[in-house]
């Protein structure tokens, strides 16, 4: 059988619209070094390293060579991995596996991008197919509209409702300093209010039907980086390590028009796998805070459906009745979660290592619970509906 | 009878992918660049752990892990410890083949930089020769503010 | 070690240009290699794919092979690198415990785009790419300073591609087999100096696919496993002008870490076949001595002796290996196919009779930046 595994430091650069002080593998090594500190250890005291970004968002072949020097990859095994938004926890999981197979005792997870150097959509559009999609294909955003109109088809849901998931992300991110939007012009209104402005606003742009500005992520530049230790070497390291209890991912689509709509099931499907693994039967009762990759405001309705908080069609409750904020029974992206950060090599990286804070108790002013987390799930989303999931936990899996 | 079907070739649709690009330097990488601009003048930086001296300069060093802000002024000249002559054409070269690149490593530095040979008869080059820089006259921050390297 | 064992391989034919589309041809690798194990698609518990965004021209390139690499409903990933890196994530993934089989799968069309310009974006865009270096020019650069350091000639690294042409007349895979002599490399039209087109490789298309095994999920599988008795890998520094070009010290270090896992203590005697990554003639003679096959500087002597050919010591490429045939991201791949192709005794008219240990050796970034290496056998 495999080694236990866990997560013993993590790192993060202040993430920003764009970094014109460094370039990406200055960037990559200061989230390096950050988590170096974090746990207390030195390079040499890494024995591999997994990095991952999207290439053409910034420009670069073979990254992982580019950046073996910032990166502190020299002289060690180092492998690149890229699912595009889902990369940050398809690394986590490459150094998960890293560490689980008996290999090798403390591995560095590394996500970065530096998206004020491309052009996002640019980018993206070339991740669908040259002959059958690129032509008539609008990029991010054209996509998840229409995932978010279907639900609000399917459901009745409301702008408002996608817009309570908005004002939920950025009101946590006010905790948090390492997030790129803090929309300080927040604080002290309530929520309901905070919904009503942004729908109501004629200077939140519609983007595509539904989704408006608010409704989406920003660019950013940044850097995560995590490191995973075996079990027997990272309870030297940290006094509460973040135990992987189980991960999963699931992808099964490769054209856009393949996709399922009404569900997501690639989400659900991974989350299954997890839950199943791990023995969790009741998940909004059992695990106590979900760091969950949302690149748009509606998927925070109906993502939890899919992953099984709650039934179909019940999201927005859950929203409403407050379940998911920082005082709620599932406090959902105490972090502010994508839609307040998203430098996309780095942000579902940076959904592990928020989780794994959560557990450590080491949050600071996001921590959730007091402190008193057991589990926590973190999810990535990227591509053609990549779906990730881990579940992290302060005790030691069984 | 035929179908039509048998009867088809193979098609190939053309496209490139079009994203620009700006890409930082960094500060570090501004000063080199800067220096060489507006200055004529190379600078690299020591590492304080194995005291190596990088041109360009570097933010850290890769092999000790450590900031390294020591700058340190090197020479324009330096040896040429390989070199190249290509003699094929893509459109990323600066200039038409043939063309030679080297690998020089300037007095006061501890490794080479990658740069262009020129303003010499190719089939002269060798290892070990001494080379000096050639500014260009109109410079505007970027690599290619070193026209080439030519032997001394 | 013996936990994981390659219990199936698939290769395409390599060419310089194939019709397929790249999803066509991890499909065809997929099915070859299911079909070598006498497996079905369900026999696999989780996939690992092998792509390059540059190479395909794709954003998240590795999303586009799904279906073809048969994962739909199954736990995937991927990685950006040599096939043989893929494998080896592969193999991690299966010690870990959570599965018992990974397929792994990776492609690549050279014929899709301009070599110089996709390896050009490998070199750092502020100081290295607007110089329009690229892997060739780069690769010559190293020759050149390998021949500085050790006293290997143009001769010499010619040897390497006539050996390695003439193995390839055995193998029906290889893009270029060509029968030619030392002069008709040297007299071949020159590309970047020392390098003439003889001592380059021609990147093309290809795709190839490996099924791995523990020991408990052997019995879904008809074929003999070979064993991974040693594996390892390592990178050096990015920064060309600040690596010892002429040693692959990276190498050592993987070769070291592998050949001390399978037991390996005379590398030129206890192997049987190798099979290395010589994207360039000259480099075939590098990792020999990065490998431990001859002291540092001294590669040439086991080209002109005859050691490293067919009927030598330690035969090495008889595939042809990758001068003959550089679908890149696959080579490597195909370097482990052939190495398990050779322990089963099944390579045919490239088989070098009796092997039971075999070595294949992957790389990745430029000038060899990274090295991979697998210690195979029965």
């Amino acid at each position: 059988m495999g080694k236990r595994v866990a997560i013993v430091g993590f790192g993060q650069t202040y993430q920003r619209s764009s970094r014109k002080d460094v370039n990406g593998v200055e960037l990559i090594n200061e989230a390096v070094n950050t988590a170096l500190a974090d746990a207390e250890l030195t390079i040499r005291d890494i024995d591999a390293v997994v990095i991952g970004n999207m290439d053409h968002f910034e420009g670069i072949n073979y990254v992982d060579m580019w950046s073996a020097e910032g990166a502190g990859a020299v002289m060690k095994p180092v492998i690149k991995v890229c699912t595009g938004g889902t990369t940050g926890t398809t690394v986590a999981m490459c150094a998960y596996y890293h560490v689980a197979s008996g290999m090798f005792k403390r591995v560095l997870a590394i996500g970065w991008e530096k998206n004020s150097e491309s052009d996002t959509t640019g980018a993206i559009i070339t991740a669908f197919h040259p002959v059958w999609e690129r032509p008539t294909l609008g990029g991010a955003v054209a996509g998840l509209a229409i995932e978010a109109s279907k639900y609000m088809a399917n459901y009745g849901a409301t702008e408002r409702d996608g817009a309570r998931v908005a004002v939920r992300e950025r009101l946590h991110a006010l905790n948090n300093p390492f997030a790129h939007l803090h929309q300080e012009w927040m604080k002290g209104i309530p929520v309901d209010q905070l919904v009503d402005l942004l729908v109501g606003s004629e200077q939140n742009a519609m983007l595509a039907y539904p989704l408006r500005m608010s409704d989406m992520c920003p660019r950013t530049d940044g850097a995560a980086a995590v490191i995973f230790a075996a079990e027997g070497t990272a309870e030297k390291i940290a006094p509460v390590p973040a135990w992987v209890h189980a991960t999963a991912n699931s992808h099964n689509f490769v054209y856009a028009g393949d996709v399922n709509m009404d569900r997501n099931t690639t989400i659900a499907e991974a989350s299954k796998k997890v839950f199943k693994k791990a023995g969790i039967k009741e998940p909004l009762k059992e695990i106590d805070v979900c760091e969950l990759y949302l690149p748009y405001s509606y998927a925070g309705l109906k993502w939890i459906e899919d992953i099984g908080f709650c039934a179909y069609g019940e999201g927005p409750r859950l929203l409403w009745d407050g379940v998911t904020d920082m005082d709620g029974e599932l406090p959902v992206n105490p972090s502010g979660g994508v839609m307040s950060s998203n430098a996309i090599g780095a942000t579902a990286l940076i959904r592990v290592g928020e989780a794994a804070l959560q557990v450590m108790g080491r949050a600071g002013t996001r921590q959730v619970k007091g402190g008193d987390v057991n589990l926590a799930l973190a999810t990535g989303f990227g591509g053609c509906y990549w779906g990730d999931v881990m579940l992290l936990g302060k005790k030691k899996p069984s | 009878m035929t179908n039509w079907k048998d009867n088809v070739k193979n098609m190939i649709y053309s496209g490139r992918i079009k994203v620009p690009y700006l890409w930082n330097a960094g500060m570090t990488g501004s000063r080199f660049l800067t220096g060489i601009r507006d200055r004529k003048e190379i600078w690299g930086n020591r590492c304080p752990g194995c005291g190596r001296v990088y041109v360009p300069p570097v933010k850290s060093c890769g092999e000790c892990f450590v900031p390294t802000d020591e700058w340190v002024r090197v020479s324009d000249t330096g040896v040429l410890e390989s070199f190249t002559i290509v003699h094929y054409s893509h459109d990323m070269q600066p200039r038409k083949a043939p063309l030679a690149y080297g690998l020089i490593r300037l007095d006061g530095a501890d490794g080479a930089l990658l740069h262009l040979i020129g303003d010499t008869d190719f089939k002269k080059l060798k290892v070990g020769m001494k080379v000096q820089a050639v500014f260009a006259k109109e410079r505007t921050g970027t690599i290619a503010d070193i026209k080439h390297f030519a032997p001394v | 070690m013996s936990k994981i064992a390659i219990v199936g391989v698939g290769q395409t034919t390599c060419t310089s240009s194939r019709e397929d589309t790249f999803e066509e041809m991890v499909f065809e690798a997929a099915t070859k290699a299911l079909a070598d194990a006498g497996a079905e698609v369900g026999d696999i518990d989780n996939v690992v794919t092998v792509s390059n965004d540059f190479w395909d021209g794709r954003t998240i390139s590795s999303m586009a092979v799904q279906e073809a690499a048969g994962s739909w409903g199954k736990d995937v990933s991927t990685v950006e690198g040599d096939g043989t890196f893929g494998a080896f994530y592969g193999m991690m993934r299966i010690l870990s415990g959570s599965f018992d089989t990974t397929l792994v799968v990776s492609h690549m069309k050279g014929s899709e785009s301009i070599m110089n310009l996709i390896t050009n974006a490998m070199f750092d865009p502020i100081y290295q790419r607007g110089l329009g270096i690229d892997a060739t020019s780069a690769a010559a650069l190293q020759a050149r300073s390998y021949m500085a350091m050790s006293g290997a000639t143009e001769e010499d690294f010619a040897r390497v591609s006539v050996k390695n042409h003439g193995n390839a007349r055995n193998n029906p895979y290889a893009q270029l087999p060509l029968k030619v002599s030392v002069r008709d490399v040297l007299a071949s039209r020159k590309i970047a100096e020392p390098l003439k087109l003889l001592d380059c490789s021609p990147i093309g298309d290809g795709a190839a696919a490996i099924v791995l095994s523990n020991r408990k999920g052997l019995k879904r599988f008809k074929k003999d496993p070979v064993w991974i008795k040693g594996v390892a890998h390592c990178a050096d520094a990015f920064n060309l002008g600040y690596r010892d070009l002429a040693k692959s010290r990276a190498l050592k270090a993987a070769a070291k870490k592998a050949y001390k896992a399978a037991g390996i203590q005379k590398p030129l005697s206890d192997l049987d076949v190798a099979e290395l990554y010589d994207a360039y003639s000259y480099m075939e003679l590098m990792w020999y001595e990065g490998l431990g096959f001859a002291p540092e500087g001294k590669g040439y002597e086991l080209i002109r002796s005859g050691a490293t050919g067919m009927k030598g010591e330690l035969p090495v490429n008889p595939s042809g290996g990758v001068l003959s045939s550089h679908p890149v991201l696959v080579a490597g791949m195909v370097r482990l196919v052939e190495a398990t192709l050779q322990v089963r005794g099944e390579a045919g008219k490239r088989q070098v009779k009796g092997a039971k240990t075999a070595l294949a050796h992957g790389i990745n970034g430029p000038c060899g930046q990274a090295h991979c290496v697998f210690i195979v056998g029965a």
